[in-house]
């Protein structure tokens, strides 16, 4: 860093072109430069990003070419024994089955709280809001833990409840299928009001000038709902839908608490199957190559939303 | 038909802000109705009232020979321009002139037809697949304009539609506005708080104050005529002088009396008209414009005064003088040439025909 160069261009506006005035020198010049006072600023967190994601992932990938006892490089077999495993295909199936469904619940009831908040009076908002929230802000191991107890085949309270309807006990830990609802019902639980919150404050932010002219247009709620405030939210909807399905599909500590992976096998994820398979099992290269299957299926998903969201706010805002 | 009869409408906020407080007003078909005002007298709360857009308290608001107290807006037959706009973003030009066609479901070629028409009128056949974040603020509010126009409402209603605009721009669509509304008749009413916009553009005006009207009329009536001294000082720039008088009767011929040894007299064929309120607390309300130099001859009634000028301000093709009578401060419109210098005396004409006669008790205009 060049102290004197940077603390002069900070005090004082820096002009996009450096003024090519003589006596200054080229290495001053370019400490001068915004884009270069930018980069110098964001050093430390790239340093700490790249100590805390890019250097284990590249280690991920460099662990996933060894052998179990890591003393020799296997090539990609890690890989090819994956793509060979007919569990990992379930598993596979299984991260996409959950991460959607949840995501797609998880939108579609924030997106219903949101409503239901905004069109609250202010003063009773306040109240719901915090209480919505409190899913969320609760460490989710260990309210997967209450999920539990109340799954639990023999005091099952969720069965009571269902019996008291008249309807049969739900093995809900034991049947694939009921597994796989109760981990995606939990997730929807604890992940519902961060979707409720971000479409609060995109809800909030579309003036009401805008719905007063759809309404002068002609627009009937459902016609303001899909002309007007979907399209203004799309961004956020858009992030929020990322952002979720980055953390659904990467999700471990639900299913671990829950299912830890049962009944055979049939609730895994990615993230705890290549616990499994790491650390359980104690083949540490495979579970690598297990959780780098993750990067190609999110990358693609970041591609295409993430130039959706570009070419709404270069068109928009 | 499409005229707009406002009975006896009151609105009353929750909070009890009685922001409108009994308004009676018929907007005739065709006709480009303004209403002017000071911020917070209920301008914009009266016309979002018509609009649908804010309940009526009490009274009846009729557009057509129909009540539409408990109407929504989509069915009033109304297009509204808003002083921010208020388009689509996510929408081009086209689409949102076009989306309140759409969603009342007219065919594509005649959603055409009046989207091109509507440009066309408007000049911005150009801009029609851009989003309003590429159009500069003129556009916009030409494309605002536009999305009312289409419609062929019954009524067009703006909210101070100019006012987001710089000056000169301001000017210009004003212009534009007139054009539109020659071009296209249909009855309107506009919203603002400039007194030159609403004298411009107005068949009529309805200057209003603390959600009340104070007087209805055409512009040259409001200007020759005001009713009551809010009229009389909101109308015209820089605003009329107000300066504390009495009535004496001396001899049957009445005289104001500014101050010490400044009295003006009052013109014979008023005399009849101020005599009996000869007791009365009086301002005497004269146009800056009617208080000239000396040396115009071509008018009847001039009245010297004398004063001794404070600031003068060259404008360039007058001069704007100050002084003070009795403490109060009057402002003078004099000829650049008339060689008015500040800390002189000047002998100042008061055109009599023009001034006004103000009960400052009740603020009515006598
Ligand atoms: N939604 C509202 N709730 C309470 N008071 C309001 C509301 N809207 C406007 N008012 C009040 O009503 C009065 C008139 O407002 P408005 O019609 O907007 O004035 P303007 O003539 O400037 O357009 C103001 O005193 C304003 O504070
Ligand atoms: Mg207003």
């Amino acid at each position: 860093m060049a102290p004197d160069g940077s603390a002069r261009a900070i005090a004082t506006p820096a002009p996009l072109r450096p003024a090519r005035s003589p006596g200054v020198s080229s290495l001053e010049r370019l400490a001068r430069r915004r884009s270069t006072i930018a980069f110098v600023m964001t050093v430390p967190l790239i340093l700490v990003i790249a100590g805390l994601v890019a250097w284990p992932a590249a280690y991920a990938m460099y662990l996933s070419t060894l052998n179990r006892r890591m003393t020799a490089s296997v090539g990609f077999d890690n890989y090819m024994f994956m793509i060979e495993s007919e569990t990992f295909w379930m598993v596979a199936w299984q991260s996409c089955f959950f991460a959607i469904t949840a995501v797609l619940l998880k939108a579609l009831i924030g997106f219903w709280l949101a409503h239901m908040l905004h069109n609250l009076p202010v003063r009773g908002q306040r109240k719901w809001r915090g209480m919505l929230l409190v899913p969320w802000v609760i460490p989710p191991a260990l309210s997967t833990l209450g999920w539990w107890w109340m799954f639990d085949p023999s005091y099952s309270s969720i069965n009571w409840i269902i019996n008291v309807f008249g309807f049969p006990d739900v093995p809900w830990l034991g049947h694939p299928w009921w597994a796989r609802i109760a981990v995606i019902m939990v997730n929807v639980w604890y992940g519902a009001p961060f979707f409720m919150i971000m479409y609060l404050a995109a809800l909030k932010s579309v003036p009401e000038q805008l719905y007063e002219a759809a309404a002068i247009d002609g627009a009937t709620s459902s016609q303001k709902l899909f002309y007007v405030t979907l399209p203004m939210m799309q961004n956020i909807i858009s992030i929020t839908v990322l952002f979720s399905l980055i953390v659904t599909f990467a999700n471990y500590d639900i299913v671990r608490v829950l299912t830890n992976g049962g009944p055979r096998d049939t609730t895994h994820l990615f993230a705890t199957y290549a616990a499994q398979v790491g650390i359980l099992s104690g083949h540490l290269p495979r579970g690598a190559a297990v959780s780098l299957f993750m990067l190609p299926v999110l990358a693609v998903a970041a591609f295409f939303i993430l130039r959706g969201v570009t070419r709404r706010t270069r068109e928009m805002m | 038909m499409s005229e707009v009869n406002l009975r006896k409408v009151v609105k009353l906020f929750e909070g009890g802000v009685q922001a409108v407080r009994g308004i009676d007003l018929e907007i005739a078909d065709h006709e480009f109705c303004v209403l002017v005002g000071p911020s917070g007298c209920g301008k914009s709360t009266t016309l979002r009232m018509i609009a649908g857009l804010e309940e009526v308290s009490e009274g009846e608001i009729w557009i057509g020979g129909t009540m539409v107290n408990d109407i929504p807006p989509k069915d009033r037959d109304i297009a509204m321009v808003f002083q921010n706009y208020a388009l689509y973003p996510h929408m081009t030009v086209f689409e949102n002139m076009a989306f309140g066609l759409k969603l009342r479901h007219f065919p594509k070629d005649e959603i055409k037809r009046r989207v091109d028409r509507a440009a066309s009128i408007l000049s911005i056949g150009e801009l029609l697949d851009r989003k309003p974040k590429a159009l500069s603020g003129g556009q916009r509010q030409r494309v605002a304009m536009g999305r009312a126009i289409v419609r062929d409402p019954k009524v067009f209603l703006f909210d101070e539609p100019l006012s987001n605009l710089d000056a000169k721009l301001r000017v210009q669509m004003r212009t534009e506005i007139k054009k539109v509304h020659q071009a296209v008749k249909t009855t309107t009413i506009y919203v603002t708080h400039d007194q030159v916009e609403a004298m411009t553009l107005a068949d009529r005006v309805v200057v209003m104050n603390h959600g009340v009207i104070e007087q209805v009329g055409p512009p040259n009536e409001l200007y020759h005529h005001p009713a009551t001294i809010f009229v009389a000082g909101f109308i015209g720039s820089p605003a009329m002088n107000f300066i504390p008088a009495r009535l004496v009767n001396a001899a049957g011929a009445l005289t104001i009396q500014l101050g010490q040894g400044l009295s003006v007299p009052v013109p014979a064929d008023r005399t009849a008209r101020y005599a009996p309120h000869a007791s009365k607390k009086l301002l005497f309300g004269i146009r800056p414009e009617h208080l000239t130099e000396t040396t115009r001859t071509d008018k009847q009634n001039l009245a010297p005064i004398t004063v001794d000028l404070d600031v003068i301000e060259p404008m360039g093709m007058e001069t704007l003088v100050h002084f003070r009578i009795e403490g109060t401060p009057v402002c003078a419109r004099v000829d650049p040439a008339a060689g008015a210098q500040a800390g002189a005396p000047m002998r100042l004409a008061a055109h009599m025909d023009q001034m006004h006669l103000i009960d400052a008790d009740t603020g009515r205009v006598l």
